[in-house]
């Protein structure tokens, strides 16, 4: 609608022909005035918000308000949550693992072992659970990323036969197809950990490690699959090789459970998932709380963490880290999100009290007396 | 395209000189001369797609996206799967081909529709109908009355006598007066006689084709004699054959070689400013891009040598790459990867928003001229944002801001006004369409589109007021209208300025009817009377006399002598005894200017027949002097038109359009320069200046230069500039003039104190146009805040504009709606047409047209600002949102070994652009409105931030970088932190690569649109359903994506299975969605909120009070019509060219015989006799009159008409 008077004889009300009166009555022409419809003349209803200090200070005393108490409940989960990290690459001289780090032979018979005693001083209850952490290992480079076969983990027979070009240079090995092929394969985490209780008395009891429910569920029934299903994987594999860097081949990884091998062997699974960043943690098994619930999972005291050291990472400085941890409601132990809450609530609250000042100060400029015509 | 042309162009030999013989197909088509089909389509069906591609791919983003895809196919640089690129490539390709193949149809329509009118032709002795294309050179080709001329023509014959052929010439030249042309005798003769024109063999030899439409030379050979032909000869492609029953005529230039399509040149491609920063931009980008490029490829380099030589246990180099190798190849691949920051939608979204804007402008019912039945239109879909950004104005007068009509509206006859309607209160009534207009019924010779309010004149007249019957006869005796009466009592008036036949035509209504004129006699109907009045002597007009006299001898013997001309002439000459009615006419006439009137003193005198007697004699005598014979007619005119009697005084209105001087007042508060450029007289000129009110008499001062020699010009503009600006004259001197090709430099704007006004004529135009002197006339132009050019020519129209648009960083728009505005039109940022007369070319070559100047303003403050900033906040939006989207991976890059990791999905990559965000942002692009139409027009200066580009510049585009920086850190490093040697609730893992992109994908979603929101000012319901539709679009196709469905069918292209199921179940994930969102926008809230509060712009302002009036506005205080009081008098307004009235007196310029021919030629449509209508009140420009040389004696239509008869008797 325009404020001007000399158009206001065109104003909108007039059907959209005219009627004429000519010889045989009233004839409609079709005119080309266009459609008065909200759309066409830019009329649309709609909600005009603005940045006003009525809706800006309280949205951030509000915002304020909001992220403190969620930082705190954040930082107090997290601080709740134990968590016992050791790192046994052996670099250090005095590192029990510092022998097998330096002496290690590629496809070495006999495996090199190592001891790394360490003490819990608080109990752990319920579930913990045990993680391998890497360090300065780029699971997220492009080339070793794409470096694997999707349809080949997925049971897909031409593929297990002729794997991906992406898998390249783990596509075959002596003209044979690997399986499974690619460099994420390839350097599949090959380390077994062990954790042993010492008692106060000396004696060492093996605590249980449950090697399965550590893999997302999409990965173990979709994502992966065996060729041909899980019957005989040492049919299915048989005109493949296994991995150059591998000691046995995939139906063999876990040789305690028959339902664990080949494609869908969890660790297998959980290392696949390649990390978003160099320095990562894998869940490796888990200690499951004791029945009787009243003994803490881990009591504090002494352990030992009884390696078998396969996994070569000294090369490109990389470390080799056991993890210890209890979850809660937000996962592991991650202080950042709480600190970082807190801190944007307060600065929040802050900028809220600054511009109220600022506000009472300077808002009257905002006044339309001054604006020029 | 050019290069065809070219190519094209050169393989012609060119021609030198152009032979022909008519009626002689086979000889004439050895030449091969072009045919009368013309074609301005660029494609045909097979042509189309290569042509169209190739074009395509010249423009510089889709080779840009064409290499890309190159890049890609080469796997060891390939970082994204070839779709990424591919699916917005082809729907770009295809949504452009699908525009140009429309556009193409359309011209492909127009071309048809011109080709196939039909004309007679004649062919094999028989006239026969046939289309326009199919005529070639050399045929003889038959032209009926109105018609429009087939080709550029020798004129053969015509049936008027002399071989006239009167043309109207709008459609080149802009102007609607008749002009006159004249076949030679010899083939005059022929006469309609088929069998002489087919028997014709006449051959021409002529130029070969050229754009000038003044010139014309060649000779015809017609049985061995020879006769030279020029201009005068030949009717040219574009014109309109009027008056004249038929002509006929021999076609020397055909279609695509035809004068008319000559100078329709071709259409320059115009881009708008936000188009030209774009271009920088862009190339800003492609660096910027290189610069990222290349630091991560040395980053590449460095981790190749450092960590990357010792992962290779784990991932073996490719053979033959080397560190080196690799850095070469990451930079490639990040290339592809960063080249999100020059979007390829971007440009496509850019064209779809200035369509919808273009749509909007096209549907606007407050732009629909609901008398002529026109809407506006957009007639180019690409400039719509640089209609926010209007500077400068160039107005053409007639037809845009007057609507081309004279009309009688009061008169002062004895020292009494008429004109006004007054109540029973005596106070005077505003004139409207209601008011109640006089009947002519007692007057059966009346024209009854003449009307009038004021009742108590026609008394006057009925009861035979001597002094009123006086004025009437003077008017209907004193002029030089030539009358036509076709049928009985139907009176038709040819008058050469449109003021005249207002006049003769109130006169006729008021009952005194000029009737017929014969050289020595004007018969008149007085009042139902017929008498006959003998035509002794007509003393002409002339620029200096400016003033017309007759003397007449009345039937009953009286000799008396009728007056009219500018009062100030008639002032000087009247009798004594006058004075006191003189003081009463000047109130009269002071009123009538300050309505912006245009106004005639009459007086008349009765002369002594002795004394007559010896004067003629003296007149005969210096008339036929060799020697001083103009001064001596002067002398003798001055002599005998003293001591007159004063009668009156008359007011002519010369129409404006509807709502001109509001709309001007409206633009000029929004800072936007007006500039009118016109044909007209200065004094025509002016005075449409003072009713527009763009001059006024409170200015300071009002310059008007119209010197004759380049130093006074020089002279006038720097006083000038002294008076505005003391000094400034002097220091214009020695600005350097842009010498050695050194860069163009820009005129800041400059600020004065007080208003002036500058009015220039064409002839000292010509000079300030100069390159010695155009800065000084463009600075003192600048300080003005009117200007106005007279008497310009179509050439110097478009340098004016070329001019500011050269030295000044603005924004130029032309209006007007002739065809002498096509140049200006052309030339400038935007051209808009008036549309609504029929085949007006100014539409034809503008951007824009709408049917009425007033729509101007809500073109400008309406559409023109809101299309500004959708595209302005469209493009910060855009760049934000793209920018943010890839700096993500270069933060990434340091964690990923520089290998081109992306943080994305390849699926979320390719989607981002064109589903995820391409909705919202085009909804707020085609919806937004910061305050409506209402708000725009009442407070015109928010139109001000687009002129001085304040809504996305350079430094707004640095800043969005600045803006999408700080947001990429945000985004990657807080998902980064959160995600940090974190787990799921359940401990499994949750820092694998997958959940890290869908986490920062699904942030960098929300933070955009969380941002879209804070820009947008108008949220319609489909901005909501945009908005809400593209998230929840968002969640779908991610699930979707992520399902196993997806994965079994293709685990190769989608392995991205169960991430979403297994990471958007996590409450810390979701937190850190919101702290990231959150944190992206605080700061630009809080940097909003300070600048509202602290600095707030003119937009912040309005918005705010919009909020606080909730309601609707206070209505526009409508300014009420001053009216003013002015001392300043319309100049000699009496439009007119010296000249005519030798004509009339000579025997030449009569028409033939009332009764029509019976030449067996049916009239076609209406006659064009007088109509109030004609154009560009006395100018008539011919030819000379485009030239830039001054002429001492400004040759007219009618004085070259005159010398070309004077040669053919």
């Amino acid at each position: 609608m325009m404020a001007s008077g000399y158009n206001a004889k065109e104003e909108d009300g007039h059907p959209a022909g005219v009627t004429v009166h000519g010889v045989g009555g009233p004839v409609t022409v079709k005119n080309k005035k266009p459609d008065n419809t909200a759309f066409k003349q830019q009329r649309l209803p709609a909600w005009q918000p603005i940045l006003t200090a009525g809706t800006v200070l309280p949205a951030f005393f509000v915002i304020g308000l909001i992220f403190i108490p969620i930082g705190i409940g954040l930082f107090v989960t997290s601080k709740n949550i134990k968590e016992f990290e050791i790192d046994y690459t052996g670099v250090d001289m005095s590192s029990p693992c510092f022998n097998c780090s330096q002496n290690y032979i590629w496809n070495s018979t006999t495996p090199c072992t190592c001891s790394v005693p360490f003490t819990l001083d608080q109990p752990f209850e319920n579930n913990v659970f045990m993680y391998y952490g890497l360090s300065n290992f780029y699971q997220n480079h492009r080339r070793y990323v794409k470096s694997r076969d999707d349809s080949q983990l997925n049971g897909d027979l031409s593929s297990l036969k002729n794997p991906s070009k992406e898998c390249e240079p783990y596509r075959t090995s002596n003209d044979k197809p690997i399986a499974p092929c690619g460099a994420i394969a390839n350097s599949l985490f090959n380390d077994t950990l062990g954790l042993y209780y010492i008692d106060p008395n000396g004696s060492r009891t093996a605590i249980p490690l449950v090697r399965k429910g550590i893999a997302w569920w999409t990965d173990k029934h979709v994502k992966f699959r065996n060729p041909g299903g899980n019957d005989n994987l040492t049919v299915a594999f048989q005109a493949t090789t296994k991995p150059v860097n591998w000691r046995k081949p995939v139906y063999e990884l876990d040789p305690s459970d028959s339902d664990n091998n080949g494609f869908i062997n969890e660790d297998f699974i959980v290392w696949m998932r390649t990390a978003a960043l160099p320095t990562f943690r894998k869940l490796y098994r888990i200690i499951q709380k004791k029945p009787n619930n009243l003994s803490p999972t881990l009591p504090l005291g002494q352990y030992v963490l009884d390696v078998t050291y396969n996994y070569p990472v000294r090369s490109f400085e990389g470390r080799k880290r056991m993890i210890l941890s209890t979850i809660s409601w937000m996962g592991g132990k991650n202080p950042f999100l709480g600190i970082a809450y807190i801190t944007v609530g307060s600065v929040c609250f802050f900028l809220g009290i600054v511009l109220l000042v600022i506000h009472h100060k300077y808002g009257n400029r905002n006044n339309s007396a001054d604006i020029p015509h | 395209m050019s290069f065809f042309t070219m190519d094209f162009a050169k393989k012609k030999e060119r021609e030198m000189e152009r032979k022909l013989r008519a009626n002689d197909r086979e000889y004439n088509l050895s030449f091969k001369y072009a045919t009368n089909a013309i074609k301005t389509s660029k494609y045909n069906v097979f042509t189309f797609l290569p042509l169209n591609l190739f074009e395509q791919f010249q423009r510089i983003a889709n080779a840009y996206f064409l290499i890309l895809l190159l890049l890609q196919l080469i796997p060891a640089i390939s970082s994204l799967s070839w779709f990424t690129t591919v699916v917005p490539l082809v729907l770009v390709l295809f949504m452009t081909a699908a525009k140009d193949a429309t556009d193409d149809i359309n011209r492909h329509k127009s071309d048809n529709h011109v080709n196939n009118r039909k004309v007679n032709v004649l062919i094999n002795g028989q006239l026969r109908c046939e289309k326009w294309m199919n005529v070639r050179v050399g045929d003889v080709i038959q032209l009926e009355n109105n018609q429009f001329v087939t080709a550029d023509l020798l004129l053969l014959s015509s049936s008027e006598p002399l071989n006239l052929v009167y043309i109207e010439t709008a459609e080149l030249d802009g102007e609607t007066n008749l002009k006159v042309k004249q076949a030679l005798t010899v083939t005059g003769d022929m006469g309609d006689n088929i069998h002489k024109l087919a028997a014709f063999t006449g051959e021409v030899r002529c130029e070969p084709p050229n754009n000038r439409l003044d010139r014309f030379t060649g000779t015809l050979i017609n049985g061995g004699q020879k006769y030279s032909l020029d201009n005068n000869r030949i009717l040219l492609r574009g014109c309109t054959l009027r008056n004249t029953e038929w002509c006929f005529g021999l076609v020397l230039f055909g279609g695509p070689e035809t004068k008319l399509m000559k100078n329709c040149g071709k259409t320059t491609f115009k881009r708008t400013s936000v188009d030209r920063l774009m271009n920088v931009l862009v190339l800003c980008i492609f660096g910027f891009l290189a610069v990222m490029c290349t630091i991560l490829a040395i980053g590449n380099r460095i981790w190749e040598q450092r960590w990357g030589s010792d992962f290779m246990v784990f991932l073996p180099r490719e053979d033959g790459v080397n560190a080196s190798f690799s850095a070469f190849l990451t930079f490639w691949s990040y290339i592809i990867i960063l080249n999100t920051v020059v979007p390829i939608s971007l440009y496509v979204s850019m064209e779809v928003i200035r369509l919808g804007n273009s749509f909007y402008i096209d549907w606007d019912r407050n732009m629909y001229h609901a008398c002529s039945d026109t809407p506006a239109e957009a007639r180019t879909t690409t400039l719509n944002e640089e209609l926010g950004q209007i500077k400068y104005v160039f107005s053409d007068k007639t037809g845009t801001l007057t609507q081309n009509i004279m009309t009688f509206n009061k008169c002062s006859i004895n020292g009494k006004s008429y004109g006004d309607v007054i109540d029973c209160n005596g106070q005077r009534l505003e004139i409207t369409e209601n008011t109640e207009t006089v009947d002519w019924s007692f007057n059966p010779l009346a024209d009854q589109r003449f009307s009038f309010h004021d009742h108590s004149l026609v008394e006057a007249v009925k009861l035979e007021s001597p002094q009123v019957h006086n004025f009437f006869r003077l008017l209907s005796l004193c002029h030089t209208v030539m009358a036509e009466e076709k049928k009985k009592d139907e009176l038709l008036y040819q008058a050469q300025s449109p003021d005249e036949g207002a006049l003769v035509t109130a006169a006729r209504n008021f009952g005194f009817v000029f009737r017929s004129r014969t050289p020595e006699s004007v018969t008149i109907v007085e009042m139902g009377e017929q008498r006959s009045y003998d035509l002794l002597a007509l003393l002409d007009f002339s620029n200096v006399r400016k003033r017309m006299s007759v003397i007449v001898r009345s039937p009953e013997g009286k000799l008396c002598l009728f007056c009219k001309g500018a009062d100030t002439m008639i002032y000087e000459r009247l009798h004594r005894s006058c004075s006191k009615l003189m003081d009463v006419t000047t109130e009269h006439l002071n009123e009538y200017a300050g309505e912006g009137l245009r106004t005639l003193a009459l007086a008349f005198k009765d002369l002594d027949e002795e004394y007559f007697k010896g004067w003629q004699q003296r007149h005969h005598v210096a008339s036929t002097a060799l020697e001083d014979r103009e001064e001596k007619l002067d002398l003798l005119y001055e002599e005998i038109e003293k001591d007159l009697m004063l009668l009156g005084a008359t007011a002519i209105e010369d129409k404006l359009q509807d709502g001109v001087p509001q709309t001007i007042e409206q633009l000029s508060q929004a800072d936007i320069k007006i500039w009118v450029l016109t044909g007209d007289k200065q004094e025509t000129a002016e005075n449409i200046g003072y009713s527009c009110n763009m001059l006024r008499e409170e200015m300071d001062d009002i310059f008007i230069v119209s010197a004759n020699n380049p130093d006074d010009v020089k002279q006038e503009l720097r006083n000038a500039l002294n008076t505005m600006k003391p000094g400034a004259g002097e220091e214009a001197t020695f600005m350097p003039v842009s010498s050695l090709g050194s860069k163009i430099k820009e005129v800041k704007d400059e600020e004065v104190a007080g208003e002036y006004g500058l009015v220039i004529n064409g002839h000292s135009l010509a000079y300030a146009l100069d390159h010695s002197t155009e800065m000084l006339f463009l600075r003192a132009a600048c300080l003005c805040k009117t200007v106005i050019c007279c008497r310009v020519t179509p050439l110097q129209k478009a340098q004016v504009v070329e001019l500011v648009k050269k030295y000044k960083q603005a924004v130029t728009l032309a209006i007007g709606d002739g065809a002498n505005d096509v140049s200006m039109i052309k030339a400038a940022h935007i051209g808009v047409g008036i549309s609504g007369q029929e085949g007006m070319q100014a539409v034809l070559s503008s951007d824009y047209s709408v049917a009425q100047f007033r729509y101007l303003e809500r073109l400008l403050l309406v559409h023109g600002r809101w299309s500004y900033l959708r595209m302005c906040k469209f493009l910060r939006y855009f760049f934000y949102k793209n920018f943010t989207f890839t700096f993500v991976h270069f933060w990434f890059a340091f964690f990923c070994g520089f290998s081109a990791q992306t943080v994305y999905d390849e699926w979320f990559i390719t989607l981002y652009n064109l589903v995820y965000t391409a909705l919202p942002v085009l909804g707020m692009s085609l919806f937004d409105q910061d305050v409506n139409d209402t708000w725009s027009f009442q407070y015109p200066k928010l139109y001000v931030p687009g002129q001085l580009n304040q809504y996305f510049s350079k430094t707004a585009f640095f800043k969005c970088a600045l803006h999408s920086v700080y947001s990429s850190v945000v985004l990657f490093f807080i998902p980064y932190a959160a995600m940090n040697d974190t787990v799921r609730s359940d401990g499994k893992d949750i820092a694998d690569y997958q959940s890290f992109a869908l986490l920062t994908q699904t942030c960098l979603v929300f933070t955009v649109c969380i941002q879209l929101g804070l820009e947008m000012s108008y949220w319609t319901a489909v901005n909501q359903l945009f908005v809400w539709g593209s998230l929840t679009m968002y969640f779908a196709v991610t699930f979707a994506m992520y399902s196993n469905g997806m994965y079994l069918t293709a685990p190769a292209s989608f392995p991205f299975i169960g991430t979403a199921r297994n990471s958007l179940n996590q409450p810390n994930v979701w937190l850190t969605i919101l702290l990231t969102s959150i944190l992206c926008v605080l700061p630009v809230v809080a940097y909003r909120f300070l600048l509202i509060q602290l600095r707030p712009t003119i937009n912040d302002k309005v918005m705010f009070m919009v909020r606080q009036a909730k309601a609707t506005p206070a209505p526009r205080t409508r300014r009420a019509q001053v009216r003013r009081s002015s001392t300043r008098r319309s100049g000699y307004a009496f439009s007119h060219a010296q000249g005519y009235g030798d004509l009339v007196t000579s025997n030449r310029f009569l028409r033939r015989p009332a009764i029509v021919p019976t030449s067996g030629f049916s009239l076609l449509g209406r006659t064009t006799g007088f109509s109030p209508m004609g154009r560009s009140a006395g100018y008539s420009p011919t030819g000379s009159a485009q030239n830039n040389r001054p002429q001492h004696v400004e040759a007219t239509s009618l004085q070259m008409f005159s010398t070309e008869l004077d040669h053919s008797f």
